[in-house]
């Protein structure tokens, strides 16, 4: 008999659809991967199990946990169920855990709120719970407070929460998407191992088809609130399946780039942060945040940057833009200083542009779409008026491919992808030679980002930009950059043509990042 | 509820405003005219909320009073937004610089006096009248719209779009007019709001002592404070001036509670 069994379940928050006759059955040492990308229903259909569903929720259907029907249950009986037989793990470490309680306590909470036992009882087997999520108390202890942790270390706070009691049932709603590729790694192996010595049911949500792929014995692909197609991987046949497929490892056409001038020349480039204080008066040492780092980006050329939270790549970026000074090193654009004597030298800024990860917040939501594309013509000494400005606006919002009249719309009607294209069209209204991407792809659903990418290409080759592709995802800046460099604690430990990098990694750093990758299986 | 508070409020608010520009055009009776005959009637058909120890209408005076208390804490919070909110904005822009620590210090050293205690020293020093408790309350609008602003600044400021208009070349000061401020107006008009009543008190306070508007100008405070030796002779002296320092300071109160729960789509949960 299956752990879970969902069976023909339909859901509307307020009278709108979300889910419709979504089927899907769990059983008990299985994992199940749910796909889908944003608002495909996969994070509700979860939520529906633990009936934690927003108000004005209404569900039909049937979901069976263990033999029991949860639409039927009445909240007494679901709060049983919650934490005791079904435990969930989300997206963000940090906002999942209380920052005001220690770890040990936040575990002991889920014991003590379901079995009559002890404080002191509670607390042995929150750090056993730890100890078996590879928190062992003598390494971090139980009086550590969430802050303290690594991103890794809080997920498996979260995760220890969770098995706590040895649920039935585990559901991990994008358990990974917000650590580093190597935490990824370890956190999905973890996930793996809990499941096999607990015989416990997972369900595993994700947009990331290559986490799935290595995971799951069985993929649930689900779009616009259905079920499109269930199976082992290779077996998935559906053409929205295989167009998931095809866009998530997308390799943009571009023609091969030939070595030019350099555009960009960095040199020494020294990025220091004092250290904390300590005591009355005394300062830790400077944390170099850049560390001694030369490169240069030539005419036309795609450069990745890749590396993991923390590694000074985004430091980097500002420094490169001019938004903060360095302590040491040159940086020139086309021969040109960054920051000329005291402050930042205009002539360069205006040739260089950028686009940030977060498609919400890199908008003022107060400003109409064309005053924001407009932003950058500021550089301008002499700055386009009235009809050339508005002309100005809609070529760049076109060669996005959006629509002029979009212009006069707020940024809070359109949707990522579209909101990633106002703000490369914000980047190109100045015809910037050089143009950093900032994760500009990351927080993108794979087909919007295969789209992306084409149109990152389209216009590298059409208007000979150059791109400073940064980014914490090996795949994509595998498929969309001529040069590579891998950044760690400050440093570039690795630097070469991007093939012969992800072929013949020399750096021991480059080869974990590589092999902690998740890859799809070639056979799909 | 909210909805319903913020109506209450809202309604609340517009008659006592309503009724200090009326005051402007018409009031039933001169407020200037004594008529002993008349003294300290009981609220009735030609006096509808009575009249005072000098047989004045007290409509009237509550009319022309709440031009006054109106006026003053109007002008007191202009003041405290229009000298806060820039110097809130200025520090934020400058965060950990000199300047920075020097205007919120100066915020503290404000803060640390008991405002009616300050407002009782200035019209010491120059003199009591309506113009200098403005200024008292004013000054202490002030930090409370400074630190309010830097606040809600600050956070703004690790927002991805104010490193855009950085990248456009736009200075602090600009980006401070162009992006901060338009998304603090919330902020700013729910505050605003809540300081207008507490300036109401405040003035009140003031006049009830004597330290706010003179004779012959009426003004809430006042009139309480004369009605406090003939309060067993004639209780509708105090009782309608207090009712309506209650009314307006509790109006504000639901308006602005009311307003930040209708302007925060974060608490706005029953919209639909």
């Amino acid at each position: 008999m299956s752990l879970l069994r969902i069976e023909a379940l339909g859901l509307s928050i307020h009278g709108h659809e979300v889910l419709r006759d979504v089927s899907l059955h769990v059983d008990p040492g299985e994992i199940v991967g749910v796909i889908g990308e944003s608002g495909s229903g996969k994070s509700m259909t979860a939520l529906s199990v633990m009936q934690l569903l927003p108000r004005g929720a209404r569900c039909e259907g049937r979901v069976m946990l263990a033999g029991q029907d949860v639409l039927s249950l009445r909240e007494r009986a679901l709060c049983g169920l919650r934490g005791q037989a079904v435990g969930m793990v989300f997206q963000e470490p940090m906002s999942a855990l209380n920052p005001l309680q220690t770890i040990g306590a936040q575990v002991a909470e889920t014991i003590l709120i379901h079995e009559r036992v002890g404080r002191r009882e509670a607390m042995m087997r929150a750090a056993e719970a730890l100890e078996r999520v590879e928190l062992p108390p003598e390494r971090v202890a139980l009086s550590r407070y969430p802050h303290e942790l690594s991103g890794g270390q809080r997920q498996r706070v979260g995760l220890a929460m969770a098995i706590a009691l040895r649920p039935r049932l585990l559901i991990a709603d994008e358990p990974t998407t917000a650590l580093d590729v190597t935490t990824q790694a370890e956190v999905l192996k973890l996930l793996k191992r809990l499941v096999q010595e607990d015989g416990m049911g997972l369900m595993l949500i994700s947009h990331d088809l290559g986490v799935v792929a290595g995971m799951a014995e069985r993929i649930v692909i689900m779009r616009q609130g259905r079920v499109v197609e269930q199976g082992r991987f290779g077996t998935l046949a559906h053409p929205y399946s295989r167009a998931l497929l095809e866009a998530s490892d997308h390799v943009p056409a571009r023609p091969a780039h030939e070595g030019q001038a350099p555009l960009l020349r960095v040199s020494e480039v020294v990025r220091a942060y004092p250290g904390k204080r300590s005591g009355w008066r005394g300062r830790a040492a400077p944390v170099r945040a850049v560390d001694g780092v030369s490169f240069d980006i030539r005419q036309g050329e795609n450069l990745g940057l890749v590396g993991e939270s923390g590694c000074g790549k985004s430091t980097l970026a500002r420094a490169i833009l001019g938004l903060e000074p360095v302590e040491d090193g040159r940086i020139e654009l086309d021969g040109q200083p960054v920051f000329d004597g005291h402050g930042v030298n205009r002539a360069v800024r205006r040739r260089m542009q950028v686009v940030f990860q977060d498609p919400y917040g890199s908008f003022n939501p107060r400003w109409s779409v064309a005053r924001l594309v407009a932003e950058p013509l500021y550089l301008l000494d002499d700055p386009p008026k009235d009809a050339a400005r508005k002309a100005a606006v809609a070529e760049a919002l076109t060669s996005v491919g959006l629509k002029p009249e979009d212009g006069a719309r707020y940024i809070h009607e359109f949707s990522g992808g579209q909101r990633q294209r106002i703000a490369l069209a914000r980047a190109l209204i100045i015809r910037p030679d050089l143009i950093v991407l900032d994760e500009a792809v990351s927080a993108l659903d794979v087909s919007i980002r295969a789209q992306m990418l084409d149109l990152l290409a389209d216009l590298s080759t059409r208007l000979g930009l150059t791109y400073l592709f940064i980014s914490h995802d090996l795949s994509v800046v595998r498929n969309v950059t001529d040069r590579v460099l891998v950044m760690q604690d400050g440093r570039i430990v690795e630097e070469g043509a991007t093939a012969q990098v992800f072929e013949a990694p020399r750096h021991p750093y480059t080869r974990r990042l590589i092999a902690a990758t998740p890859r799809l299986p070639v056979s799909a | 509820m909210s909805r319903t508070g913020l109506i209450l409020g809202a309604v609340l608010t517009l008659l006592f405003t309503g009724a200090a520009i009326l005051s402007l055009v018409w009031v039933p009776y001169d407020i200037e005219a004594m008529r002993i005959a008349e003294r300290m009637q009981p609220p009735g058909a030609a006096h509808p909320l009575g009249t005072d120890h000098f047989g004045r209408d007290i409509l009237s005076m509550i009319m022309v009073g709440a031009r006054t208390s109106i006026a003053v804490a109007l002008v007191a919070v202009g003041i405290g937004m229009g000298l806060g909110v820039p110097l809130g904005l200025l520090a934020a822009a400058r965060r950990g610089g000199w300047l920075d620590e020097i205007i919120m210090r100066g915020n503290d050293l404000i803060f640390a006096f008991p405002s009616l205690l300050i407002a009782v020293m200035i019209t010491a020093v120059f003199g009591a009248g309506a113009v200098n408790a403005i200024i008292a309350i004013g000054i202490f609008n002030i930090p409370v719209f400074a630190r309010l602003a830097r606040g809600a600044a600050l956070s703004l400021w690790t927002r991805d779009f104010v490193l855009a208009a950085r990248v456009a070349g736009k200075g602090r000061l600009r980006i401070s007019a162009e992006h901060i401020l338009p998304n603090l107006a919330n902020l700013l008009i729910v505050q605003g709001t809540i300081q207008f009543s507490l300036g109401i008190l405040a003035e009140a306070g003031l006049s009830y002592v004597g330290l706010g508007a003179q004779p012959p100008i009426p003004s809430w405070g006042r009139m309480l404070a004369d009605s406090q030796t003939m309060i067993s002779m004639a209780p509708h002296m105090a009782l309608f001036p207090g009712l309506a320092i209650l009314l307006t300071v509790l109006g504000l109160n639901l308006m602005g509670d009311g307003l930040r729960d209708w302007l925060d789509p974060r608490l706005r949960r029953d919209a639909r």
